[in-house]
């Protein structure tokens, strides 16, 4: 059964159509890249799928459950989403009550909750700001916390909205390190295509609502006239690669 | 503008006091909260002439403030709209209770002045109980304590979410203020011809904000209340560090101990 299973699916704001008759489908443990220019409707779908936007037409399934009101409080269990905005994501006291509010809400023990929290920062690496305010945390720190706050429900599919935006190198190389290791299913739109490159093994490019390719990271990120025509350039590694050429 | 970032770093540093390494900080909040209505309650229940009793309820706040390393000035300062409000409470009294109480040397001492600052006494010395109470508790633990005591979880949901939106909204103000300040050297303020479509924006964008906020809470199971729970907190020190000050709350209460004093020193 595919993870995430999407048929016609079709979006307006008001009159203003973002998605428009798209289909495809997910399974296992992939990562997806999810690409395209501004306003193509990257974001919108990912919100489409957690059940932050409603109102759309044709199917749309996550893990076999119809994305309505009814099924939202399993999907969102199920589905993890980062935010792009970081600081919007973290609004308890310390790093440590933010990672906890989930699994509260989800009615586990004081202790599963700390075994969940100490997991969840084991896996992005940010033990030692356990107990920090979220106010003093760098950028870098505050993306990685983001990540953890969504690790602790142990999600099958986690969303990510252009996780890497205002990331220094170090931080953006670091924040691959850790996406490469996270279990479960990945969606990742950014316009960060070299990192797209490092983490994904199938990339989706978007354009006027719609999925223009559907295939290979590598093999759409190499096409330069494709990536041209819909508004991208070629990952800096590849054309690197081909000005040594 | 500065006023702005004054009190978004105000509102950090009382959390950062609140989760300092600490025992008081580690205290149960229902303990500190029993301590705090106590406190209130013994201090209120003096007479507005009991001048000497009033003032020995400061000990638990020198206490307080020396254990849990508490700046007083700080406290002060940040306080110092309510403690000036409280400080106007008996302010008239002097010019209603002009009964002679003693004379010191020429000076002759009312009933109106030994109120005036009791009453002032009571204000600041609640107020800095108040205080002490925030700043070694944060908002989620103060909340937990409340909902110990069975108050309304609408009640302490919006607390939390006002405490939260406060944040987000002076967040927003201070990008808008810094915005205009970089556009506007040497401009004091705001002109007053750009105060509506600033409010304009302070308001969208705070709601935006506030949006994602809630979003991001919806996504990880929120369903309207705020699971309030604390982790493992030393309970046994609780009960001792409450029973010690209530007791003492209630002793200094029935005992006269500066009457007493005197007695024995033969004043």
């Amino acid at each position: 059964m595919a993870k995430i299973k999407i048929e016609h699916l079709t979006f307006a704001y008001g009159k203003d159509q973002v998605l428009n008759d798209l289909s495809f489908q997910a399974q296992g443990e992939e990562t997806i890249g999810l690409i395209g220019a501004n306003g193509v409707g990257k974001s919108t779908l990912l919100k489409l799928m957690v059940g932050i936007l409603s109102g759309y037409e044709g199917t749309l399934e996550i893990g076999g459950l119809c994305v309505e009101k009814k099924n939202l409080a399993q999907i969102r269990e199920k589905t993890g989403y980062v935010f792009q905005d970081s600081e919007s994501q973290l609004f308890m006291s310390t790093v440590y009550e933010d990672i906890a509010f989930a699994p509260r809400n989800y009615g586990y023990s004081e202790e599963e909750v700390k075994k969940r929290v100490e997991h969840a920062m084991d896996m992005v690496h940010i033990e030692n700001i356990k107990n920090k305010q979220i106010y003093r945390l760098s950028g870098g720190q505050k993306k990685l916390a983001s990540i953890a706050t969504i690790l602790s429900t142990n999600p099958e599919i986690i969303l990510l909205d252009e996780p890497s935006v205002a990331l220094d190198p170090r931080n953006r190389r670091n924040l691959i390190h850790v996406l490469k290791k996270l279990p479960g299913m990945k969606i990742i739109a950014s316009h960060d295509l070299d990192m797209i490159l490092d983490t994904c093994q199938r990339t989706i490019l978007l354009a006027g609502g719609q999925i223009i390719k559907d295939g290979s990271t590598e093999e759409i990120l190499t096409d330069e006239k494709l990536l041209e025509e819909y508004g991208l350039e070629l990952p800096l590694s590849v054309a690197g690669r081909r000005s040594m050429k | 503008m500065n006023k702005i970032r004054n009190a978004i770093y105000e509102i950090h540093h009382m959390d950062d006091m609140a989760t300092k390494d600490q025992w008081v900080r580690h205290l149960h909040p229902l303990a500190k909260l029993f301590v705090t209505f106590f406190y209130i309650f013994t201090l209120v229940s003096f007479s507005k002439y009991d001048f000497g009793g009033v003032l020995g309820m400061g000990i638990y706040l020198l206490i307080m403030f020396c254990v849990a390393d508490i700046s007083l000035k700080r406290a002060a300062r940040q306080m110092r709209i309510i403690l000036l409000l409280t400080i106007m409470v008996g302010i008239a009294n002097p010019f209603l209770d002009h009964q002679v109480v003693t004379k010191i040397g020429g000076f002759v001492i009312t009933g109106g002045m030994v109120s005036m600052i009791t009453l002032m006494l009571k204000g600041i010395y609640a107020v800095l109980a108040s205080y002490f109470l925030i700043v070694t508790t944060s908002i989620e633990q103060i909340c937990y304590g409340l909902q110990c005591l069975h108050l309304p979880k609408p009640f302490l949901t919006m607390i939390l979410l006002i405490y939260r939106y406060m944040i987000v909204l002076l967040k927003e103000a201070e990008r808008i203020s810094l915005s205009y300040e970089m556009r506007a050297p040497g401009q004091k303020g705001i002109h007053w011809k750009v105060w509506g479509s600033l409010a304009g924006q302070l308001l969208l964008r705070s709601i935006d904000r506030a949006q994602v906020v809630y979003e991001s809470m919806l996504l990880r199971g929120y369903d309207g209340t705020f699971q309030l729970r604390m982790k493992k907190k030393k309970t046994s020190t609780s009960v001792l560090y409450a029973l010690i000050w209530i007791l003492i709350f209630f002793f200094y209460r029935r005992i006269p101990v500066f009457w007493l004093i005197g007695q024995m020193m033969g004043v």
